[in-house]
């Protein structure tokens, strides 16, 4: 039955498992990095820009596969920057409206959304290609995949920085807190020790020349 | 005025403290010269779009409308650097051809957003914006040129493990200078 459910979804199950590792856009293609560290040291941030982003990506690539038949060529990037702002707008006056704490927070960060290169990159490399339903599950593997990096960065500069996991101790209470996680410093050393840990357990090796 | 602008290249740094305009930080990074024509241009577009961004921003609050300041910040931000980039190929080529070929990435380039982003979320005035613009684009291309120097020189002479090698390495790079600047905050007050 699992095995007839995979044939049947095997172009769904493949684009899933491209967004979520062989192809994660964080780790392996190194896009959208801004947001990655700046946001990363508190994991309910983190959780609440995934979200953010993940469904600024289905949203954005579904529009654009839907309309894709009538974007003129030559002016499709800056129809694809209105579409993805116009759902940035939406996701931050949620935020703004719903989750106030974490929208002041995150301040000017939400709005960088736009920038990030993910949501473009996948309207331009897949969205402009594909049918509604597969840009859907793209959008999705990408941003969970997205999500997971980012949760796994904060959880460990949080615990670092205040020893604690969303706000529950799990450090000792000797624990001297490394401020150090908290600023940008942090982020960098420890995004850069997670491309190499996942570099090294995929065997997916960056040739230089 | 002179404090912003001091703090915003030091202890503020666009790139090393707000962690602003990575993906062209790291891939435009290789080498020194490439470094130092995107960091022009983006010195440049920055102050431009900073600059520009403010009226228009206090046009959105004066009628209401200024949660649309994202879509619009954006669009202005493309339209000025393609307005730059044929003004330079007509009037100035020899800075079209130094850093022609970097100005179409400046719109993604996250660092100019974020300039406009942040004069908002800080509310300065339009000398204040201006001169924090100024500051950023400065700030970022010192990140970008000193960054540069160093995964140059690495790429030749040391010997780095196989996964770390390529952005791994730029990274623990871009943490150290990053400690480096950390080491500026309260030098401006």
């Amino acid at each position: 039955m699992i095995k007839f459910i995979r044939m049947k979804y095997t172009k769904w199950y493949n684009i899933m498992r491209d967004g979520m590792s062989r192809n994660n856009p964080i780790l392996i293609a190194v896009l959208g990095i801004c947001s990655a560290l700046a946001i990363t040291n508190r994991v309910d941030n983190a959780i609440a820009m995934g979200i953010g982003v993940t469904f600024v990506i289905i949203a954005s690539s579904a529009t654009v596969s839907l309309i894709r038949q009538f974007i003129p060529g030559r002016v499709r990037m800056v129809t694809y920057m209105v579409i993805i702002s116009t759902f940035v707008i939406a996701v931050q006056m949620f935020m703004e409206g719903f989750l106030p704490d974490i929208a002041e927070e995150l301040g000017p960060y939400v709005g960088l959304i736009i920038t990030n290169c993910i949501v473009m990159g996948r309207a331009e490399a897949f969205a402009s290609k594909n049918p509604v339903k597969y840009t859907v599950i793209d959008g999705l593997a990408n941003g969970l995949g997205y999500m997971f990096v980012l949760v796994s960065i904060a959880v460990v500069r949080e615990a670092l920085a205040f020893g604690t996991i969303l706000d529950m101790r799990v450090m000792p209470s000797t624990w001297v807190n490394w401020t150090v996680m908290a600023i940008a410093p942090g982020g960098f050393f420890i995004l850069g020790l997670y491309i190499w840990l996942m570099r090294s357990l995929t065997k997916n090796y960056e040739t230089q020349a | 005025m002179i404090q912003i602008f001091f703090e915003s290249i030091l202890d503020n740094n666009i790139a090393l403290a707000l962690i602003l305009g990575m993906c062209p930080l790291i891939a435009i990074s290789t080498n020194v010269k490439n470094a130092v024509g995107m960091g022009l241009a983006v010195i440049f577009v920055v102050t431009l779009t900073g600059i520009i961004n403010y009226p228009i921003y206090l046009l959105l609050q004066r009628t209401g409308t200024s949660q649309l300041s994202l879509l619009v910040f954006i669009i202005t931000i493309a339209a000025t650097v393609q307005f730059l980039e044929m003004f330079l190929e007509k009037f100035i080529p020899a800075l079209y051809n130094a850093f022609g070929i970097f100005l179409p990435l400046i719109t993604v380039n996250c660092a100019v957003l974020g300039v406009s982003l942040f004069f908002v979320n800080r509310e300065y005035t339009f000398l204040e914006t201006a001169s924090f613009s100024l500051g950023a684009g400065i700030g970022w291309f010192i990140a970008i040129v000193l960054l540069a120097s160093v995964r140059e020189k690495m790429d030749k002479h040391s010997v780095i493990p196989k996964g770390l090698a390529g952005k791994g390495i730029a990274f623990i790079v871009l943490g150290i200078l990053s400690l480096a600047f950390v080491g500026f905050a309260g030098l401006t007050g």
